[in-house]
């Protein structure tokens, strides 16, 4: 008997992740995934699920959930009001809910079932890449998702004691980037001093930051080059575009910066308004 | 060849022009570095995609530093045979703009293998670059919203074929009922960086 559960409510937006579509970038196809990949990665954890076994994204809470069948569930990343399993695997069992409230910091939060969301993988992966409009669809009202067979035991965690996304002001490390180059040295004076304020036109694709614009010392066009997730690109407004999980697999404009791999993970918990501060950083 | 950081994960090589992309991504891909878990080649670079926890930059710099071009790339890879209608809503205005009719420009985009040079702008969208093509097909001023999936285009020294419906900004010459991005076949994209390509005119509809 395939177990499963039916979506309520959806919130603004949930879809399907896991660990995304690596390795495929020379056929134009993105990595995608999680863009929390921490919390992500801790939810598949908590209920002994494989590390790359599908949970939902929701963002900015909002998500109603109904078990079908006895499931265990958590939630990891922004932490939502309600009664919620929040990095402790609860159990759900068969006729009860689970409703996300609003989160009270950061945007995303993941919800991972013990098993998998069992749906079909498109090109490997079971991510909706919204970019590329590749895998599932985003998940909608009266969805009955599929819950996949366990492989493994209940690792026994009650509870895994990681920090809530930040309030207020964001802190995160840089690299230069390819393109540093292209830009005055005023321009990277500004990028690793001002302070940018997050836009409402951020989505997994990239979050658009706002600020004091930044000045290019050489004006020709750049022929599209890769980027990898964490890349800021500057586009002719002069501010930044931090790319996430559904990044464009090459890009026109000149990357002047990288946000350090390890702060990545926080910039999907960025949410329009905050603050943003960009420190130089060392590999 | 210079080697660029970016960022803590991948290195981007920039190279002279696209055949130098072209041998030192045939390299890559045969001898691929360890530790590194994509091979991104574009117009004039090639970004290296790591794995932090088996290696590190400067050892997959090294390494790339160490690859030896494979010249012999171009005509090696898997031919594929695109049958168009060259009734491309821009085929009239295209040819005149590069000093010739649509029955040249139609003559000389046959006349030639293509090769895909690399993809991108969406899954299985290839660049290709074929070495008798001396024309340089200016981008249209307003990107179209929609151009029809098969639709044949050039822009620059580039030609390619839209996967599916999307905005472009490229000159439509044609359409192929080729679906050269299809999720229920394996592989799913036909052009790949490497495969050969004859566009085959099936006549004007």
């Amino acid at each position: 008997m395939t177990r499963s559960v039916t979506v309520l409510e959806t919130g603004a937006l949930t879809t399907l992740q896991d660990a995304g579509r690596p390795g495929q970038g020379a056929l134009g196809i993105g990595r995608s995934g999680a863009c929390d990949r921490a919390s992500y990665r801790l939810a598949n954890r908590l209920v002994g699920s494989p590390p790359d076994a599908a949970v939902l994204e929701v963002t900015f809470g909002g998500l109603a959930l109904r078990a079908d069948h006895d499931v265990l569930v958590v939630t990891t990343g922004a932490r939502c009001e309600g009664q919620v399993p929040h990095n402790a695997p609860t159990p759900l069992r068969s006729g009860a809910e689970l409703r996300l409230g609003a989160p009270a910091s950061g945007l995303r939060t993941y919800v991972a079932v013990r098993g998998g969301f069992a749906v079909e993988p498109v090109l490997g992966s079971r991510s909706t890449d919204v970019l590329a409009g590749l895998g599932p669809a985003a998940v909608t009202t009266d969805d009955v998702l599929a819950v996949g067979e366990p492989a493994s035991p209940v690792p026994g965690i009650d509870l895994a004691p990681v920090p809530d996304p930040e309030e207020g002001d964001v802190t995160l490390r840089v690299l230069p980037g390819p393109r540093r180059d292209w830009f005055t040295g005023d321009a990277w004076a500004s990028l690793v001093t001002q302070s940018y304020t997050v836009t409402t036109d951020s989505n997994r694709v990239g979050v658009r930051l706002d600020g004091e614009p930044l000045e290019r010392a050489r004006t020709d066009e750049l022929p599209s080059e890769g980027l990898v997730r964490g890349a800021l690109q500057i586009p002719p407004s002069g501010k930044p575009v931090l790319f996430l999980a559904d990044h464009p697999v090459t890009g026109g404009y000149p990357v002047i910066a990288y946000v350090v791999d390890d702060d990545v993970d926080r910039c999907a918990q960025l949410r329009p308004g905050q603050s943003l501060l960009l420190r130089e950083s060392a590999l | 060849m210079r080697v660029l950081p970016s960022g803590s994960t991948a290195l981007l090589v920039e190279l002279d022009d696209l055949d130098e992309v072209l041998w030192l991504y045939a390299a890559l891909v045969d001898d691929r570095p360890e530790g590194v878990v994509d091979v991104v080649p574009a117009a004039r670079t090639v970004l290296l995609v790591t794995d932090p926890a088996a290696t590190s930059l400067s050892a997959v710099a090294e390494a790339v530093r160490r690859t030896t071009p494979r010249h012999d790339q171009r005509g090696a890879g898997e031919l594929v045979e695109v049958a168009v209608t060259y009734d491309g809503d821009d085929l009239e205005e295209v040819a005149h703009l590069l000093d010739c009719d649509a029955a040249e420009l139609v003559r000389r985009h046959t006349a030639d293998e293509w090769t895909v040079a690399f993809c991108g702008f969406t899954p299985g969208f290839g660049y290709l670059t074929s070495r008798t093509w001396q024309l340089d097909a200016p981008r249209r001023d307003s990107p179209r919203k929609q151009v029809p999936p098969g639709s044949v285009a050039l822009a620059g020294e580039f030609s390619g074929v839209y996967p599916r419906e999307s905005p472009g900004g490229w000159q439509l010459i044609g359409r192929t009922d080729l679906a050269v991005f299809d999720l229920s076949r394996d592989p799913a994209a036909l052009l790949r960086p490497g495969v050969r390509v004859r566009f085959v005119d099936e006549g004007r509809a």
